[in-house]
């Protein structure tokens, strides 16, 4: 391996040719940055997650405390077992677990202001407490009343997410009805039907569309698209706030994604296709619905699929308008809110870091990142799989 | 000006054509690809059109079904007569002529569906309302593919080996009962099994069908057709494909009329 | 004749023909409609707003300004001294005080104190206002509708986007307020969020592209990447909040830096929500800019490779510069996806009303989504006039840098 090469020709002259490797600090350190880069999506992820988790394990079956703003009518020792109520506030139940400062207490009877009750319970200490103090309620959220029940007041101890997970599915289904017809509808003209010069007109009008923010959409669905379904069809068919006109935009929103991606499906299928089935006598409407669609349907499918995700995620456009208040009701034209908007306007306003309300954001939003997380998983296997093979 | 090579050789069958070009002239916007074609098919025989790569082959082939038309910069001039009229006129259906003229192309296409599928869609939307397993069936045996494929009609077409699938392709086209097949370079992507086999599959159709095959292979041509057409690049400048010489197959590979014809057939150039 | 040929069955009558084709043409005509609809759309979007940021209002003043001129000089005009002593004498004892708390009034500049007299002590109300169209054609109605519900006030034609729009802070009087706070806040926090995800996500991009083998661990890295980049935008905000405002909330707030705002020190600050930005755009800037370099060409690399250059040489020297235009063009579409974005910023705590500017990366903030969010949710009419306002000062600037994205691409991509 050792040679002695001189010649004319050669600048370089070789003593010994060594090919063996040469350590390279400088190369290993920004890979190794570059790897950190790379390997942070990780932890966003795993923060995601641990985040939602973490919060939604504190929320269920953990025990919380809500204010009744029932007060004490007077001053009590640490032991009396019958004391006066004030008249403000929530109702007092009987047998019943409340708190008081930091006493638990467990409520007997109840006969009009009048409440007997076991102190010190749940192992707490009995003490004194001064008059003005308000009663906490217990409240236990559980899983099975979160995906079955029907109402949502984390206040008054409802967790049912029903009624959020409702309106999150008829405004989005409500902006799927709109986006693919109309999308692929798109779709369809533009790559089979419009000449070049058509397109590069349209298909970046089409982006404009899809760089508007979506407040600006929310503004626009408050401010013109509700009049419009009230003149069209009634003030007291159609409320102010409305989930058809929430969906209807939303649907707009998700169009021009619908089209462009879809339109990529059906360019990337191969043009001797096409030839193919033209040359049988095929009409161009023909050749178009029945061969290329079809053979660009896993494309399209995840367009779809990938568009309904958006919409459960969308959030401005819900909270502008489509209502400010839990509903359940499968009218469209109601207000309702859905679990998106429930989360902007719960964090919205001022909050403290320990209410019931605070916790409940991370439950809807583990449901949330859970629902999209899962259509856009799905988007991935339906392309993998159905993927056509044309050569 | 060349007078029209076919002038001495008498129609095989009634002085009817199978198709005729009359002055054909086709453009890719101001650049004339094909001049002053006058070709006439003879029906149920296999015409070569043969010739050196760029004088128009493809371009003359893809005029006689209308499929130069999807290609927005192209203007065809002069007439294609076929069925007793020209098929370039305004009240001319290219839908129905596409039908009744059908085409295999280069590298074999089939449908991402069934086998089935395949040579069913064809004759389905073009009317079709007899039986189709029948029809099926009939087609693939004509293409020579039945005794392959039968037990596994299901299958995507795409899990074929290259020539049973351009087998599929022709089984597909005369599905549809044309007149006519044109057939562009069919045997080019295949290997020289598959393309005898290809060959044998076109005599036997020649039975029934007209046949008309651009074919880059002289020996092909030679093997298969029964008229041969040269086509070669015009000597004016501007370098447009012509018909050079026309005639009977044998005729043409033994003993050429014109020295380009030879020299192309001979391999000194092309 | 071969029997093939003469079955009957196959025999299409002329009426079928026409049938396919005119379904064809009615599908087509369908598809058209579809199209137009996207970008009927657009344009009805575009009127609504503009409609909405321009029209007649009838105003009522509190005190005409008419009566605060001196000696004849208008209010506009009076010096600085002249107005001090305007505020002084107009309102009241405990507004004074706070504001004297606040900074000293005797100290401050002239349009400062102009401002504080239109807000307080002139104190104009729009009693009701119309949309351009309306503005246009019912001129006389309008006029006639003033005069009977509101006598006091005056017919005052508004373009409610206009440069003193943009100057002004935010008022709760919609007829005075302005976007300035809010557009220095969404620079802020855009400035944050660029400088962090940037760097990391072209990094990662070069990683992925550049140097990752095949194996699980890069694998999970990319399809975590894809499925990031769908997760929906407020439960970046969730993350935001329960990390940078919460967890972090001592280093968010300034504390730790001693820096903190004095009026309320907590996480929700513009640094929690430049980051939480960042976080947000990253999987974007990481997916664009690595469609950017797979789009340069292998023998590019082989080229260097083949010269025994190391393989960051190469990147460093010839994949980079190549992709560069690509990188430039995705990290503008980020930019402009983190201007629009609204929900995470308010879950973060975007404030629903500040009127000092921000003066640091721990002050509090609001962005002009934000703005226009609160300002949409207001009863009061006027506000929709001022967020049509704001909604196209912010359409315009995304028009803007989009613009810029496709020139540079077009500029760039010439090159080969």
């Amino acid at each position: 391996m050792t040679n002695q090469t001189q010649s004319s020709e050669n600048t370089f002259s070789f003593r010994q040719i060594d090919l063996r490797r040469r350590g390279r600090t400088r190369e290993t350190i920004i890979q190794g940055f570059l790897f950190l880069c790379g390997f942070l999506s990780i932890f966003v992820t795993f923060g995601i997650i641990y985040e939602l988790g973490k919060e939604s394990l504190l929320f269920f079956g953990n025990q919380q405390w809500s204010s009744t703003n029932k007060p004490l009518a007077a001053a009590i020792d640490d032991q009396q077992t019958a004391f006066e109520i004030g008249t403000q506030g929530t109702a007092i139940q009987e047998e019943a677990v409340y708190r008081i400062e930091n006493e638990v207490i467990f409520v007997e009877t109840v006969a009009g202001t009048q409440v007997t009750a076991q102190r010190g319970y749940q192992e707490s200490l009995a003490a004194a407490h001064r008059e003005g103090l308000t009663l906490e309620t217990e409240l236990r959220p559980g899983l099975q009343e979160f995906f079955t029940g029907t109402e949502w007041a984390p206040q008054n101890g409802k967790f049912g997410i029903l009624p959020l997970l409702n309106a999150t599915l008829i405004v989005s289904g409500i902006a799927i009805l709109v986006a693919v017809p109309l999308g692929l509808a798109t779709a369809i003209y533009l790559s089979e039907y419009a000449s070049n010069r058509a397109r590069n007109v349209l298909k970046p009008l089409l982006e404009i569309l899809a760089g508007v923010p979506t407040v600006v959409y929310g503004f626009f669905a408050l401010t013109f698209m509700t009049p419009l379904l009230r003149s069209m069809l009634g003030n007291d068919v159609v409320n102010i706030y409305n989930m058809a006109s929430a969906g209807i935009v939303i649907g707009i929103l998700i169009l021009p994604f619908v089209s462009t991606v879809s339109e990529d499906a059906l360019s990337a299928v191969p043009r001797s296709l096409r030839e193919a089935a033209l040359s049988l006598g095929a009409t161009k409407f023909e050749t178009a619905v029945r061969v290329v669609v079809p053979a660009a349907f896993s494309g399209i499918a995840a367009a779809v699929i990938l568009a309904a995700s958006r919409a459960i995620g969308e959030t401005m456009i819900v909270a502008i308008a489509s209502g400010a208040g839990p509903n359940f009701t499968f009218n469209p034209f109601q207000a309702a809110e859905t679990m998106t908007g429930h989360i902007v306007r719960i964090s919205g306003g001022d909050m403290s870091y320990n209410s019931i309300d605070y916790n409940s954001i991370f439950a809807v939003g583990l449901m949330l990142f859970i629902m999209t997380l899962a259509l856009n998983i799905f988007s991935q296997r339906i392309v993998r799989r159905f993927r056509e093979i044309y050569e | 000006m060349q007078t029209n090579p076919q002038s001495e050789l008498a129609p095989a069958q009634n002085g009817k054509y199978a198709i005729q070009t009359n002055n054909l002239a086709i453009y890719y916007g101001d650049f004339r690809a094909v001049k002053e074609v006058n070709l006439n098919i003879e029906p149920r025989r296999i015409t070569a059109i043969i010739g050196p790569s760029g004088c128009g082959k493809t371009t003359v082939l893809r005029a006689f079904n209308r499929m130069n038309e999807l290609i927005p910069s192209v203007r065809t001039e002069g007439e294609v007569i076929f069925g007793g009229r020209n098929i370039y006129e305004r009240e001319v259906d290219p839908v129905e002529v596409r039908r009744r003229i059908g085409m295999v192309f280069q590298k074999p296409n089939p449908f991402p569906k069934s086998i089935f599928e395949n040579i069913a869609w064809g004759a389905r939307i073009n009317g079709f309302k007899g039986n189709m397993n029948q029809l099926v069936e009939d087609t693939l045996k004509s293409a020579a593919l039945w005794d392959e494929v039968n037990d596994k009609l299901e299958q995507s077409g795409l899990s074929l080996s290259g020539g049973q699938q351009q087998r599929l392709c022709i089984a597909r086209a005369i599905a549809v009962k044309p007149d006519i097949i044109l057939m562009d370079e069919p045997c080019s992507a295949l290997d020289p099994i598959a393309t005898l086999r290809i060959e044998e599959l076109m005599r036997d159709l020649a039975k029934e069908y007209t046949i008309i095959i651009v074919t880059h292979n002289m020996q092909q041509a030679a093997r298969v057709s029964d008229y041969t057409a040269f086509f070669s690049l015009s000597e004016d400048g501007k370098r447009s494909g012509m018909l050079m010489e026309y005639g009977d197959t044998k005729t043409m590979f033994t003993n050429p009329k014109q020295k380009l014809t030879e020299d192309y057939i001979t391999g000194r150039f092309g | 004749m071969s029997t093939l040929r003469k079955r009957r069955e196959f025999i299409e009558s002329e009426q079928q023909l026409a049938a396919r084709h005119t379904k064809g043409k009615i599908w087509l005509a369908a598809f058209q409609i579809a199209l137009l609809v996207g970008v009927l759309v657009l344009v009805v979007l575009l009127l609504t707003i503009i409609n909405t940021s321009f029209g007649y209002s009838a105003v009522e003043n509190e005190v005409d300004p008419e009566n605060l001129a001196v000696n004849g000089v208008p209010l506009e005009e009076l010096p600085q001294e002249a107005l001090v002593e305007i505020l002084t004498q107009n309102i009241s004892a405990g507004l004074f005080a706070r504001f004297e708390s606040e900074q000293p009034v005797a100290e401050r500049p002239a349009e400062e104190l102009y401002d504080l007299i239109q807000e307080h002590v002139i104190s104009p109300q729009v009693k009701e206002s119309w949309n351009l169209v309306d503005s246009l054609t019912r001129r006389g109605e309008i006029l006639a509708v003033i005069e009977t519900k509101y006598p006091e006030a005056e017919l005052k034609f508004f373009s409610w986007v206009n440069w003193d729009f943009v100057r002004s802070q935010q008022s709760s009087h919609p007829e005075i307020a302005g976007i300035r706070t809010a557009i220095l806040g969404s620079v802020w926090t855009i400035a944050i969020a660029i400088f962090f995800s940037l760097p990391v996500g072209i990094a990662a991009a070069i990683y992925l592209q550049e140097y990752a083998p095949d194996n699980f661990i890069n694998r999970v890295i990319q399809t975590n990447i894809n499925n990031l980049a769908g997760v929906p935008s407020i439960i970046y905000g969730i993350l935001g909040l329960a990390i940078f405002v919460r967890a972090f909330g001592f280093f968010t707030s300034g504390i730790a830096f001693g820096a903190a705002d004095p009026s309320t020190a907590n996480g929700r600050t513009i640094v929690s929500a430049g980051l939480t930005l960042g976080i947000l755009v990253l999987p974007l800037v990481i997916i664009n800019a690595q469609e950017a370099i797979k789009a340069v060409p292998n023998s590019l690399r082989e080229a260097g490779f083949g010269l025994g250059a190391t393989r960051w040489q190469t990147v460093w020297s010839h994949v980079l510069p190549n992709a560069l235009p690509g990188v430039l063009t995705g990290s503008i579409l980020a930019v402009s996806r983190a201007i629009g974005e609204t929900a995470p910023l308010i879950v973060i705590g975007a404030s629903t009303f500040i009127q000092v500017d921000p003066g640091g990366p721990f002050s509090k903030f609001t962005t002009l989504p934000a703005q226009i969010y609160q300002w949409t949710v207001r009863p009061q009419g006027a506000f929709h006039n001022i967020a049509a306002a704001a909604s196209l000062v912010l359409l315009v600037l995304l028009l803007a840098l989009n613009a810029t994205a496709i020139l540079l691409r077009n500029r760039y991509s010439r090159r080969y």
